[in-house]
């Protein structure tokens, strides 16, 4: 049975109060989840009053902000800053999304800020995503063929072929989706999630693949594949526009029809 | 990684809903009622088989205000739960993925529930 509430070490208690130090008028307040390994205390909520003057224009702007100028012990993971590496992924006013595209314009009154959803903590908005990246493994998502040497070289795909893939290899793998999804939230040992789904779909359906029987049949699986109830979280906060209940459906077609 | 005592990120609590995941929990929450609806509609027609007397019973507890309203809310749980389960055979056929189409069907399925249980309650009241 899922546990819907949180456990007592995760309970969030009442984090400190940063006033804003600067002259501007134009204020927000950021709400940012704290934890921290080493003081032995429950996670907290801070509140950053941000200076929005002087702030760029994205949710990573604000982290940046805070970072350098109110609290520097502030821990995010962000790389390329511009929604092609998928560090940043975070909740963000309620839906996950990478904050480096994510407008803090949108976003009216108090803009909250956590970790991905039901994730072990590592720090403040650092989530430990160890077991996705396991089950990334699991589908062996690298080209099998049985081709060798000079025919390996190149591996011609037409153009038609080529277009199959797209909706499906694009994604970044920032993990948004997967932490979405209520259904991985109470089984994720075990159900792979939507990230991972999506790119087992993606091998399953490249032509230059010569395992796509052997691929479907490993996902056969009541709880690998099945408990997907197509709630569609995934496919909402997906931030590159993907649609990996798409890609689930699909799979579960081809194994129907087959 | 070592980290059993670390936090669990907050989800439940924080994850704002969408009308897709709404309509989902709804879904199964309608489709456990509806079972034991059914239950219900046992013991009628079983009150039936006992004859007069019993079925006297059941008739005058269905005709009070909490029977009626018991049973138009079945109607829109069965209607509801039949028009969302057509949504789910569609998106087993592979159709209907795409967010702004689901989010449509949603609504259309939600709405419709309740066309359909007027419906019911007007042919119940013999108007046409």
């Amino acid at each position: 049975m899922a546990q819907f509430s949180l456990p007592n070490n995760s309970k969030i208690i009442k984090g400190k109060y940063y006033k804003n130090k600067t002259e501007s008028k134009n204020i927000k307040k950021v709400n940012v989840y704290r934890w921290n390994p080493d003081d032995g205390q429950n996670p907290r909520i801070d509140t950053f009053e941000v200076d929005m003057e002087n702030c760029g224009p994205k949710v990573l702007d604000i982290l940046f902000k805070i970072k350098n100028e109110i609290d520097s012990s502030l821990t995010f993971r962000r790389s390329c800053a511009h929604g092609v590496c998928g560090s940043c992924a975070m909740n963000v006013d309620g839906i996950n999304t990478l904050s480096c595209i994510k407008s803090h314009s949108d976003i009216k009154g108090e803009l909250n800020i956590y970790p991905l959803p039901h994730l072990k903590v590592v720090k403040d908005l650092i989530g430990d995503l160890s077991n996705l990246y396991k089950q990334y493994e699991s589908i062996q998502p690298w080209l099998k063929t049985s081709k060798t040497d000079t025919e390996k070289k190149e591996i011609i795909q037409s153009q038609k072929d080529r277009s199959k893939l797209d909706g499906y290899y694009e994604c970044i793998l920032c993990a948004c989706c997967s932490t979405s999804c209520p259904s991985y939230w109470w089984n994720g040992e075990k159900y792979l999630g939507p990230a991972v789904l999506l790119q087992a779909y993606r091998w399953i359906s490249d032509s230059r693949d010569e395992e796509k029987k052997e691929r479907l049949k490993k996902v056969a699986d009541e709880l690998k594949l099945y408990r997907c109830h197509t709630i569609m979280n995934c496919a909402n906060s997906c931030p590159k526009g993907l649609n990996p209940a798409k890609a689930i459906g699909s799979i579960k077609k081809m194994l129907a029809t087959s | 990684m070592q980290n059993n005592d670390n936090p669990l990120s907050p989800h439940l609590q924080i994850y704002k809903w969408q009308i897709s995941s709404l309509l989902s929990i709804s879904h199964r929450i309608v489709g456990v009622i509806n079972i034991l609806a059914i239950t219900l509609i046992c013991i009628w027609t079983l009150s039936l088989l006992l004859g007069e007397g019993s079925y006297e019973i059941t008739k005058i507890f269905l005709r009070s205000f909490f029977g009626k309203f018991i049973i138009v809310f079945l109607c829109w749980s069965f209607s509801f739960h039949i028009l969302n389960e057509i949504r789910h055979l569609i998106w087993d056929m592979g159709y209907g993925f795409d967010l702004k189409v689901a989010k449509i069907t949603g609504i259309l399925a939600f709405i419709g529930s309740f066309a359909l249980t007027i419906l019911f309650y007007l042919i119940g009241k013999n108007i046409f």
